[in-house]
């Protein structure tokens, strides 16, 4: 079985590129050159030598002892939340701004959810010293003061998208509105594996550190370099990609991606995709997404902004219907409690995203010795106001 | 041959083409405005099913777009309202809407209530033309569809030939770099264009879209083609409580 991309740009029945005529320029320009790209040893120099001195990788592995002995395995913490800005969503930004300028491009445009994407692209475009533009979701403006500011700081423009449900969707589509209208000197730097092809692949690519440390890192610590279980969260799912990537082929290895089922699957109120999402397209490929009967997308919830999303990338798409990974769901109240556990066990503050791969431990049965490794995608400082209300801090 | 197809056979003049969407600004409006814009001098038309996430359109088309949807309009809620279409409208009819609703609806079910309801033809913009050739062309053709591609300034020359050869009613071509609803600047660049695909002698006939919005853009447009597309200027027009007062006083205009 082929998990990665064929040479159609699809990923088995779900991929492609259903983007009006207007974006067709852009993303075939992206298509033609984005391997030969990635694949230039400048660029790869480059690339590893920022994630090195500027974002501060290798993250470490971390052997979480007492979360250990309390779930009976070895659990390791793939440490996301040590790089700067705080997530493992610079890892796709660092990669993209570089292509970006290899295509001659003098314009970013990103869209965000909770901030964290535009954080990181507003980060290196600092860096680098280029125009950026961030869409968000009105309604997400209002419930994510800090990382706007933090985004104006950094120089950025944040612009509001008032069209539809006013959050990430609707930032994407106003993303994709803005690249329509600047195809020349403008890259659209998506921040997860989702899009027209060839964004989840290379989105990926630029991800795949997480497990390629990992896999090191383990064979370091343990002597073997596979793990028993990897997981991860998955909202569009960047860093469950970059987390499942090098382990893909090797069947041994089980992948659990952890959705956000919200205030539970059956209340309306969910972003839980692969169980309550059909097969159709957004934004610009064929993946899973939840839909009305009339195909139109509907709004999803989870307390954590960076899952709430209605689909999921189409390599995603493809695990879960090969039966390659497990997509499993976590509620909101699950995913805080899983938050507070790893903050009292082990003295980390995980993003709720990360929540919710670290809540489906309390569901799953080892083995004394499985090797389980978690993707802690993100830190919880941004996220301090809703631990807060929950806990009554 | 499809009434599209016949009418570009026999046309003798400038073509002028109006998009709506259907379901706005009452659910039930859609064949009394076609009716409407049939009588006001309308050549064809474009019929848009709403979506809710409607990247190729401006501001207006996606209000229009979400009213309808909030008016409880669906694909096959139009279909029905579409039953007695060939009863009171003679012109060329285009569905207009995104790949996932008739994704849902089913292709094959989709293209045989077109021809049911006496549909001349559609346009996805986001449907590409590669998934068009590879899945959907046996089944637009069988029934009777015609698919209508976009163009764009920055399309290359050697894919609006191969999107001339895919057509069978005419190319749509797209004024600028935009969304719908942006004004067109008739400026050197623009026209520039326009004759580059003038010049280019495609055997489809060339409509003009996205950005005219009153007769000066009309005109300028239709010197290069063989008609042009009105749409957010016509859906911003219509007045509610007006309908078909609004839609006779901005179509005489064009007379």
């Amino acid at each position: 079985m082929n998990y990665f991309v064929d040479e159609r740009g699809y990923y088995g029945d779900f991929g492609g590129a259903y983007i009006p005529e207007m974006l067709y320029p852009n993303v075939e320009e992206l298509r033609q050159q984005y391997q030969v790209i990635i694949d230039d040893e400048q660029f790869q120099q480059e690339f590893k030598a920022l994630l090195k001195d500027y974002v501060g990788r290798p993250s470490p592995l971390y052997l979480a002892k007492r979360l250990s002995d309390k779930y009976g395995a070895n659990i390791f913490l793939k440490r996301e939340d040590l790089n700067h800005t705080g997530a493992h969503k610079i890892n796709n930004t660092i990669g993209q701004i570089l292509l970006a300028e290899k295509l001659g491009k003098k314009r970013i445009i990103a869209e965000t959810g909770a901030g964290q994407h535009g954080v990181a692209t507003a980060t290196v475009c600092a860096l680098r010293g280029l125009e950026c533009v961030v869409y968000m979701g009105e309604v997400d403006i209002k419930r994510q003061a800090p990382n706007v500011a933090r985004m104006k700081m950094l120089g950025a423009k944040v612009v509001a998208a008032t069209s539809g449900s006013k959050t990430l969707k609707d930032a994407t589509n106003e993303a994709m509105r803005d690249w329509i209208a600047n195809p020349v000197d403008t890259h659209y730097i998506i921040g997860s594996v989702v899009g027209p092809h060839p964004y989840p692949d290379m989105v990926a690519q630029f991800q795949s550190i997480i497990s390629f440390e990992t896999k090191k890192q383990l064979q370091e610590q343990t002597g073997k370099s596979l793990p028993d279980y990897v997981l991860a969260c998955v909202g569009g799912g960047s860093n469950a990609m970059g987390m499942f990537y090098h382990f893909i082929d090797d069947e041994s290895v089980k992948l659990i991606a952890v959705e956000a089922a919200g205030k539970g699957v059956d209340s309306g109120f969910s972003a839980a995709t692969t169980t309550l999402g059909k097969e159709g397209v957004l934004h610009g490929s064929r993946s899973i997404l939840m839909q009305t009967p009339d195909g139109q997308v509907v709004e999803p919830h989870s307390v954590s902004a960076g899952l709430d999303y209605p689909g999921i990338g189409p390599q995603h798409a493809h695990l879960f219907k090969t039966g390659r990974g497990l997509y499993a769901s976590i509620t909101d109240d699950e995913a805080l409690q899983a938050g507070l556990l790893l903050t009292q066990y082990e003295g980390i503050i995980p993003a709720i995203e990360s929540a919710h791969a670290l809540a489906y431990l309390e569901k799953m049965q080892f083995k004394a010795g499985d090797n389980v490794v978690v993707c802690l995608s993100g830190r919880g400082d941004k996220d301090m106001e809703t631990y807060m209300k929950y806990f009554n801090l | 041959m499809n009434r599209l197809q016949q009418l570009f056979q026999q046309q003798q003049r400038e073509l002028l083409s109006i998009y709506y969407t259907a379901g706005y600004p009452n659910l039930n409006d859609t064949l009394d405005i076609a009716e409407e814009l049939e009588k006001a001098g309308a050549d064809f038309l474009e019929v848009g099913f709403p979506y809710s996430d409607p990247v190729a359109d401006g501001p207006i088309i996606q209000a229009s777009s979400k009213q309808a949807l909030d008016n409880g309009m669906t694909l096959a809620i139009l279909f029905d309202q579409l039953k007695d279409l060939r009863q009171r409208v003679n012109i060329p009819i285009l569905l207009m809407g995104y790949v996932n609703v008739v994704l849902q609806y089913g292709v094959e079910a989709f293209c045989q209530k077109c021809q049911e309801v006496g549909v001349d033809g559609c346009i996805i913009p986001d449907l590409p033309m590669y998934e068009y050739e590879e899945l959907y062309q046996s089944t637009f053709e069988k029934y009777g569809l015609s698919n209508i591609f976009l163009v764009t300034p920055q399309t290359s020359e050697e894919r609006i030939r191969k999107i001339d050869g895919l057509s069978n009613a005419f190319i749509y071509l797209v004024s600028s770099s935009a969304t719908t609803g942006s004004n067109l600047a008739v400026s050197e660049s623009a026209t520039a264009y326009f004759k580059r695909i003038a010049d280019m002698n495609l055997k489809s006939p060339v409509v003009i879209g996205f950005g005219i919005s009153n007769k000066e853009t009309y005109q300028a447009a239709s010197q290069y083609a063989s008609g042009a597309i009105i749409g957010s200027a016509f859906v911003k027009n219509i007045d509610a409580n007006n309908l078909k007062g609004s839609i006779k006083g901005f179509m005489g205009q064009f007379k």
